[in-house]
């Protein structure tokens, strides 16, 4: 089998596989899964509402996944990229609801404070790790928790005690009329734009700049890298800002392309640990990191509509679409049987 | 080799077979669909979106279910298309496709069930001025929405009379979910209800921030009840249940103990059943199912309280104490009459935040 076949074939099949094994759980629990199937596809691309609010979905992904696979590429965990989209939520929020500029300033001086505010509070776990050594992964998900109830503390403050900045102004919304009028006031923004073009800078910085060269050599081997004579602590901090820069902008999209504002919360929104997720299944590589975040925003939207449509409970569907995601992501045993089947053959 | 064809001439056609599939029934799908839609086609449909608590939250999302079911089956509704229905929001994201899905599917009138719906009501309403909207805990202020709000303050303001007339060491507990205008509603009551009785009784406050983590509501309440609290009034739907969690598993270990909960939105007497004793004070019950009600029938009589916002009440029976079964005497029970004649009347106002 040559290598291309099974480069096709390992998605399909891991896909099938899920999608078997989902009915199964349907089937189990009692639910027609034809129905359930059915519910789904039509929750994805039923109409032109449905296809814009997937899209709408897919566009955070698509940025907390890039933020994730940033940092992956350097060596390093990034898991508060929820924090760092918390606080990008909130910084656009802020400037979108605060200031009174012109469009052409307003929108970009927006979305610029969320990678601002996401990049630095990616510094704090870059410094604390390039500096002392402390690993990333405990300070990030720490940082996550100060995220979420700073942020809380800072929209009550603004509200004089609401729960609710107000919505953003005009000018530094994303909202899109002509989408609007093409997909039935769906909510889709021109944030994906934005999502889309990271993807290319994230490319471009990664395999087209020296900078992006050191990042990867650090990922790689770190003594190795400082063998070459590449400062590998400038690299480290330096990742973990780019990547805090990306999850911000994830933030930035909810504050001025989805919602329109941003409320104080009692949880986590969940995106940034799902980029978790969207990085590992697009092997960290930006092309990958774009498959992944439409999969998962396009489950994650659609399954909405099979208690919707197809009245299977929420916690069925959870099932199902975490078994979906987990074949997916287990492709690579797929690819072991495959590649074993394989040498078999040949040695017989 | 051929083998290896085979192999993949398998998985194309086991491919195609599923996606095939997956056409044929689909045309099926949506026919059979259709056939149920006109069969069960009635005058009148009601459906609402649950915010992230869920149907099940034993609490608010619950109890304006149950008075949908109840007013379904009361008109001979079914459930699904035509009928009544619900859709559970798992994060704030959904808000909104829920309601449009559901208005969508023509409900006659689509409630949004607490205050986090607000603005994503008011953002549907102005997309599709033709839907019936109604929120619960939250005022829209839109010709096509019905809000409608509860004083919350003066159910809580029995409850925490009920607290301080029956605590025996002094010391009461508040369990808030959000610290939002609603919580503090019941916040606010509870506290000037303490301080009518005795204003020496010292209340211990603590806001979760969450709706939805029985784990941490276990842990404020064991961390209260360890203090020397005795009585905790909690206002944080699921949370909440960890409040009752642990109450019934310190009951359980010392049938002495002195621990009891007052529990909020429905009657929550079932939730402290303890073999044969109950650890359920009473319950400050926030009557969202008759609300609901209220609306549908006004809707289905033609005359949808769209713009309006009706506020329910001690003197609207909006509010109300549940029936404690013995764990409050008589004489206790007087007073909190008294109180409650008294709010009623207009003579005591109780008020909305906490000064």
């Amino acid at each position: 089998m040559s290598n291309r076949l099974v480069n096709i074939l390992v998605p399909v099949i891991s896909v099938i596989l899920g999608l078997l094994v989902g009915a199964i759980v349907m089937l189990v629990s009692g639910y027609d899964p034809v129905k359930g199937y059915t519910a789904l596809w039509n929750g994805i691309f039923g109409d032109s509402y449905a296809i814009g609010e997937t899209i709408r979905q897919i566009t955070p992904y698509l940025l907390s996944g890039l933020a994730v696979a940033f940092a992956f590429r350097t060596g390093l965990f990034n898991i508060g990229v929820e924090g760092q989209l918390l606080v990008g939520w909130f910084a656009a929020a802020y400037v979108g609801v605060a200031f009174d500029l012109p469009m052409y300033i307003h929108l970009p001086f927006a979305i610029i404070a969320a990678a601002v505010a996401g990049g630095l509070w990616a510094l704090v776990p870059g410094l604390l790790k390039a500096k002392l050594q402390v690993h990333e992964v405990i300070v990030t998900i720490m940082m996550n928790y100060i995220a979420l109830h700073t942020t809380n503390v800072l929209i009550r403050a603004m509200s004089d005690g609401g729960e609710n900045t107000g919505t953003i102004k005009e000018t530094a919304s994303l909202k899109s009329v002509f989408f609007e009028s093409i997909t039935d006031y769906s909510r889709l923004h021109y944030g994906i734009f934005i999502a889309l073009a990271m993807v290319l800078v994230m490319w471009f910085i990664l395999e087209k700049t020296t900078i992006g060269f050191e990042l990867k050599a650090v990922g790689f081997n770190k003594n190795a890298s400082e063998y070459a004579g590449m400062n590998v602590n400038k690299n480290i901090i330096l990742s973990m800002v780019i990547s805090g820069a990306f999850a911000g902008l994830a933030g930035a999209m909810e504050a001025l392309g989805t919602f329109q504002y941003a409320s104080v919360k009692g949880g986590f929104t969940g995106i940034g640990f799902d980029g978790i997720a969207v990085a590992l299944l697009g092997a960290n590589t930006p092309l990958g990191v774009v498959f992944g975040a439409t999969l998962f925003g396009a489950l994650k939207y659609g399954a909405l509509n099979m208690p919707n449509a197809a009245d299977i409970p929420v916690e069925i569907v959870s099932i199902v679409i975490a078994i979906i995601i987990f074949f997916v992501a287990c492709g690579y045993v797929i690819r072991y049987f495959l590649e074993k089947k394989n040498k078999k053959k040949e040695a017989k | 080799m051929s083998k290896r064809k085979f192999g993949l001439g398998l998985s194309l056609v086991l491919a195609a077979g599923t996606i095939l599939g997956a056409c044929g029934t689909k045309e099926e799908g949506t026919t059979s669909k259709g056939s149920e839609g006109s069969s069960e086609a009635k005058d009148f449909s009601l459906a609402m979106v649950t915010d992230v608590g869920g149907v099940d939250d034993k609490s608010f999302n619950q109890l304006a279910w149950e008075g949908i079911e109840a007013f379904g089956k009361e008109n001979g509704l079914a459930k699904g298309d035509g009928g009544y229905d619900y859709l559970q929001s798992a994060s704030d994201a959904d808000y909104i496709t829920n309601l449009n899905s559901l208005v969508r599917r023509d409900f006659d009138v689509v409630y949004g069930i607490g205050f986090l719906m607000e603005k994503p009501i008011g953002t549907i309403a102005d997309q599709q001025p033709d839907a019936q909207l109604a929120i619960v805990d939250g005022i829209v202020d839109k010709p096509n929405v019905a809000s409608v709000m509860f004083k919350e303050q003066e159910g809580s303001f029995l409850a925490g009379v009920a607290a301080a007339l029956m605590s025996e060491s002094k010391q009461i507990g508040f369990v808030g979910g959000m610290e939002i205008p609603v919580i503090e509603r019941f916040e606010a009551g509870f506290l000037e209800g303490v301080k009518a009785v005795d204003p020496s009784i010292k209340v211990d406050v603590q806001y979760t921030g969450k709706f939805d983590d029985a784990a941490l509501g276990k842990t404020t309440a064991n961390r209260m009840y360890s203090s020397g609290v005795d009585i905790i009034f909690h206002a944080a739907g699921g949370t909440g249940n960890g409040v009752f969690a642990e109450a019934k598993e310190r009951k359980t270990k010392d049938a002495n103990a002195n621990v009891w909960v007052i529990g909020v939105d429905s009657d929550q007497y079932e939730e402290g059943a303890v073999g044969d004793t109950n650890i359920t004070l009473t319950s400050m019950q926030k009557r969202v199912d008759i609300a609901v009600q209220t609306i549908a029938k006004e809707a289905m009589a033609g005359n949808f309280p769209g713009g309006k916002t009706v506020t329910y009440g001690l003197a609207e029976k909006g509010v109300q104490l549940a029936d404690s079964r013995g764990a409050i005497p008589q004489d206790v029970l007087d007073q909190i009459e008294e109180y409650s004649k008294k709010i009623a009347a207009g003579e005591i106002t109780v008020p909305e935040t906490v000064e």
